[in-house]
């Protein structure tokens, strides 16, 4: 361990805010970059659920009327 | 005993490589972890100051990996396109713009932590140097390839379209690697080359591992987002029908 305490680690030798300012918006971005995929994946999931289940209905409805058998 | 020849071109079909590399992407997330965690704490707490810079130099462990990252993927992503271009893999385009917004990213990131390296080491957050601004270059790349695809509804088109300027940006992968041989820059030299190392051993180590993270990082995420285009491009096929239950 280079360091002797806590706050020379958070000093960073007085270059800290630049440091934890590369630090902490690198760590933001790729927390947030797989956070964001996810959601819009689930998002698409339910979009495309609910369309096969919409096309599914108009199927039948459309065999229904027409009189075939299901 | 039977062998069963692996047949990689099977998964050149998204139907194939789909469950792939959803089988795939959590072990390069765990590769990720491990080696971000490693290089971190090599980096910023075992690697001693510098002589010069002192401890504003640990910029370099976030700084040098999402440059390399930057770069790499570029070439990566109009390799890809132009696969698509020429063969007209489909999976090939997928995989073209689903690495263009995690390469564009790093893009930002290298450029962001190069400003905060910049303002204590040179007095300035942005300078007009080769360097910098060939990397500028870069970002407005991706950002234009993800317009340009964004902006045509019909995807084979927009592949197509995204695929040329891709190919044609990569002129400017070797002036941003070489621009500190070309031009004098205010940008300091490569750290690192094939014949010798200017750095201490810990300190390459703890890039080395950083980069590795970063780049199983890209790996996965692009992966991530390549499985997502591919639900959205191919949801009129069967094999989406049935993946979602139907």
């Amino acid at each position: 361990m280079y360091w002797n305490n806590l706050s020379d680690f958070l000093a960073m030798g007085s270059h800290g805010p630049y440091v934890w300012g590369c630090f902490v918006v690198m760590a933001a971005a790729m927390i947030l970059e797989p956070a964001l995929l996810r959601r819009s994946r689930k998002r698409l999931l339910e979009r495309l659920r609910r369309q096969y289940r919409a096309e599914a209905l108009d199927g039948k409805a459309a065999r229904e009327s027409s009189g075939e058998c299901p | 005993m039977s062998h069963r020849p692996f047949h990689w071109y099977r998964y050149a079909s998204p139907q194939a490589f789909y469950p792939l590399a959803g089988r795939m992407i959590p072990w390069f997330w765990a590769l990720a972890a491990i080696f971000g965690v490693a290089g971190l704490s090599v980096g910023f707490l075992i690697a001693p100051g510098d002589a010069q810079q002192g401890e504003g130099y640990r910029i370099i462990f976030l700084h040098v990996p999402a440059s390399w990252m930057s770069m790499f993927l570029y070439l990566v992503m109009a390799f890809w396109a132009g696969l698509g271009l020429a063969f007209r893999f489909r999976l090939s385009s997928m995989m073209a713009s689903a690495l263009a917004p995690t390469g564009a990213m790093f893009a930002f990131l290298s450029l962001w932590t190069g400003a905060l390296w910049g303002k204590p080491m040179w007095g300035a957050w942005w300078v007009w140097d080769a360097r910098l601004t060939s990397e500028l270059i870069l970002l407005f790349l991706y950002l234009g390839f993800i317009a340009l695809q964004a902006a045509i509804d019909d995807p084979r088109r927009a592949d197509q379209a995204g695929a040329i300027l891709a190919l044609v940006g990569v002129v400017n992968i070797p002036i941003i690697y070489f621009s500190v041989k070309w031009w004098n820059t205010l940008h300091q030299g490569s750290s690192l080359n094939l014949a010798r190392s200017s750095m201490a051993t810990t300190m390459l180590y703890g890039m080395l591992l950083c980069a590795l993270a970063c780049w199983m990082y890209a790996i996965a995420i692009s992966l991530m987002r390549a499985r997502r285009i591919m639900l959205e491009r191919e949801k009129d096929t069967l094999w989406v029908r049935k993946e979602l239950g139907f």
